[in-house]
């Protein structure tokens, strides 16, 4: 056939390729969102989002304290890790040539690769062990630990991308070097950087290994940092093992609500990154 | 104009910079008096640029970078003991060859960026006024200094970037290729804008196109691999300059 | 002239030939004027009229040069020793068109003396007609070759012209006194003086246009000058 019609039937045979390998991948992604969202939705009342749990057999009850204790748990390890990870990626963007950022540079590689479980455990060690006690504080620090990395290297890429002559045209003005860092160049890459916050701050708040030897779990209400506290990701692995239906219900439910925390999360970032807060343009 | 007998603003005596291995200047002498420009051209990686940015000390801020030599503004020796370059670079202002406002600015604090980024305290919305209306800038923007500075044009975010410059209030400002990126309309609105400030400021500008060169400024100096080749009134640099080597470059000879 | 060429290299071209240009121009007009002398002298009327033929060619190609000038000026900008070649070329050209002028004035003047018989032969005459044969020609070698020097000596010897002139013309005027029918004759050679006199300030007109052009320096009217420094 003429080269015309052969074209194009590549063409169509290739898009349909595509298509196909764009179906096969939302599978997962569609089944996983259909099951949780059917089995789940039933269980949501006003009631679950603000009663403690209750025991088994117990009709009613919630995950008031989950919710709260996530948020806790997910905010200390924010106040910990944002600061350590932007500043980070700030110094190492700014003054990160020589050895040690690339030792600096090294080290946040090798630590983005490590499993969650391991970094509990050592938050274990660290915090729990001398502690004497489970607490938020603790699941706090396994937590930021594992943001610090990639918040380092996304906030090093982000400011690496504002254009060098932002910073000259600060500097020609008389602005010392470290208020053009921090005035104008964090200023500008600021948009991408809290892009990079919200999914660090979402990531971690669908992690459950890390808290398993650090915060444990709290069937109440729990305000103090040094003490075991409840959080949603606990709560759904203590929920999906027992052999209880009526807890697997309340699994299903609670795997629902945290879906939904850490997809706002999402959309938000992705909002701010279209915004007139970003950098560029 | 009545030029008096004092010491010129800008003395620059036997200058030589280096920056990564480079020998970019080689004992470059001249004066600039006050309330005149000086426009500096040559081929490219003549030195030009590097010259410049050493009359603000940013020069140093290239790695491996170091100079010798002496550069003097008002008399006073800028490396001395003593001299802050950052408080040096508010006396001489720089405006660059891309228009480079703050983005995440409105056209209002860009215009008094360096008096808030510093800390300086003022009637900022009088100052910013009085900068953008020597920038010739202020008819145009005054309804919308609230807007994105990048909602400008390329020439008036150059103008724009004039203006901030001026804000600080600076003696000498120094300019590098400032309308290379911009088309003659906008260009020939920025040489007009040079030649009203020449009477508050002393000007130094780079410029690759000649012609401009013989248009804005008062005296004109031609480098040639970081040797400052001729210097002296523009009128004479294009008519019957000394020197063979700037004869060829300004007749195009060159290459 | 410089050795380096421009790096555009049509630039180089279109200098050329406007300097070739007037270079064709100057020949023709030296010629004229050698072949206006000689139509005088050897009372020759036919080569008269060649003469006032070929003023035709001369204005055509001033109306050239003026052309190149004005099209090298507004697309070129042409700068120091091209700024200085280009201005002068413009200049230049008025005053070799108005040297030919002049030649052809003389060949007029020839064509009515051949019809009466010749006057006693004037010395002077000759001597001046030589004189602003040869200052033209130095005229022009000192542009063709860019020489000061030579130019400089045209400058000068306008004096010598000038003096010559005075002498032909006191000379001229004791003849008509002497007899009234040699008035009218008396009067063309004294006219043929004038134009060659005129002949000479326009050759040390191109002269001092060569120094500016080579130098950069204006030596024109030098006692008309304000002290700006000017040399």
């Amino acid at each position: 056939m003429s080269s015309r019609m052969r074209r194009r039937a590549v063409n169509a045979a290739m898009t349909i390729l595509c298509a196909l390998g764009l179906l096969i991948a939302l599978v997962p992604l569609v089944s996983v969102l259909w099951l949780v969202i059917s089995k789940g939705v039933r269980g949501l009342s006003l009631d679950f989002f603000t009663q403690l749990p209750t025991p088994v057999g117990e009709a009613g009850g919630g995950v008031g304290n989950a919710i709260l204790g996530s948020l806790y748990i997910v905010g200390i390890a924010s106040a910990i890790g944002v600061p350590l990870g932007v500043g980070a990626g700030v110094y190492l963007a700014e003054r990160g040539g020589g050895r040690a950022g690339d030792a600096i540079r090294f080290t946040a590689e090798v630590l983005s690769g490590v499993p969650s479980i391991i970094v509990g455990i050592v938050a274990y060690g660290l915090v729990v062990l001398p502690m004497r006690r489970f607490s938020a504080l603790a699941g706090g620090v396994a937590l930021a630990v594992l943001m610090v990395p990639t918040l380092a290297r996304s906030t090093e890429e982000l400011v690496r991308l504002v254009p060098r002559h932002l910073r000259e045209a600060s500097l020609a003005l008389g602005v010392p070097e470290w208020r053009t860092s921090l005035r104008v160049v964090l200023r500008t890459a600021l948009g991408g950087i809290l892009t990079a916050v919200l999914l660090a701050v979402a990531r971690a708040s669908g992690e459950t290994a890390p808290l398993l030897f650090t915060s444990l779990n709290n069937q109440y209400w729990n305000w103090r940092s040094d003490q075991p506290t409840a959080s949603l990701t606990v709560q759904i692995y203590n929920y999906a093992v027992s052999p209880y239906q009526d807890w697997h219900d309340k699994a299903w439910s609670a795997a629902l609500v945290l879906l939904l925390v850490v997809g706002a999360l999402s959309l938000v970032a992705r909002f701010l990154a279209r915004s007139r807060f970003g950098a560029q343009r | 104009m009545i030029r008096s007998a004092a010491r010129p603003k800008v003395e620059v005596q036997d200058l030589n910079a280096w920056f990564r291995g480079v020998h970019a200047l080689r004992g470059v002498t001249l004066t600039v008096p006050a309330n005149t420009v000086l426009a500096i051209i040559g081929p490219s990686g003549c030195g030009k640029s590097t010259f410049v940015r050493c009359i603000n000390r940013m020069h140093e801020l290239v790695p491996g970078a170091h100079q010798s030599g002496h550069i003097l503004v008002d008399g006073q020796d800028l490396h001395a003991r003593g001299v802050d370059p950052v408080d040096l670079r508010r006396r001489v202002g720089m405006v660059f060859q891309r228009a480079n406002p703050f983005p995440t600015m409105s056209i209002l604090d860009n215009v008094v960026a360096g008096l808030k980024l510093n800390g300086i305290r003022g009637n900022h919305a009088e100052i910013a006024e009085k900068s953008l209306h020597q920038a010739a800038l202020w008819d145009e923007v005054k309804d919308r200094l609230q807007t994105s500075a990048l909602s400008l044009s390329g020439g008036q975010q150059q103008r724009l970037c004039i203006a901030r410059a001026l804000a600080i209030g600076p003696e000498v400002l120094l300019m590098d290729e400032p309308a290379s990126a911009l088309d003659p309309i906008a260009t020939a609105k920025i040489e007009e804008l040079i030649r009203e400030l020449r009477e508050q400021l002393t000007i130094v500008i780079v410029t690759h196109n000649m012609q401009q060169a013989a248009r804005v400024s008062d005296a004109t100096a031609f480098f040639y691999m970081g040797e400052l080749v001729e210097h002296g009134p523009t009128e004479q640099i294009f008519t019957n300059p000394k020197e063979s080597r700037t004869e060829d470059y300004v007749t195009g000879k060159f290459g | 002239m410089a050795l380096k060429k421009h790096t555009d290299r049509t630039y180089d071209a279109e200098l050329e030939e406007l300097r070739s240009k007037l270079l064709t121009l100057g020949g023709k007009v030296e010629a004229e004027i050698a072949q206006s002398v000689r139509a005088l002298s050897d009372r020759d009327s036919k080569l008269a009229e060649q003469v006032v033929g070929s003023d035709r060619e001369v204005n055509r190609l001033e109306l050239e040069v003026d052309e190149s000038c004005r099209r090298l000026l507004a697309l070129r900008q042409p700068a120091a020793s091209d700024l200085r070649f280009i201005t002068t070329a413009l200049k230049i050209v008025v005053d070799l068109e108005r040297i030919g002028d002049l030649a052809v004035n003389i060949a007029e003047r020839a064509i009515d003396l051949n019809q009466s018989p010749p006057l006693r032969p004037v010395h002077d005459l000759t001597r001046l007609a030589q004189l602003c044969q040869s200052q033209v020609r130095k005229a022009l070698d000192s542009f063709v070759d860019a020489d000061v020097d030579k130019a400089q000596a045209v400058i000068k010897d306008d004096d010598l012209l000038d003096a010559l002139y005075h002498n032909l013309f006191n000379e001229l005027l004791a003849l008509m006194m002497e007899d009234p029918r040699n008035i009218r004759r008396a009067n063309s050679l004294l006219f043929v003086a004038k134009h060659l006199e005129r002949l000479g300030d326009h050759a040390t007109n191109v002269a001092e246009m060569v120094v500016y052009m080579v130098r950069g320096t204006d030596v024109r009217h030098p006692h008309s000058r304000e002290t700006t420094g000017q040399p």
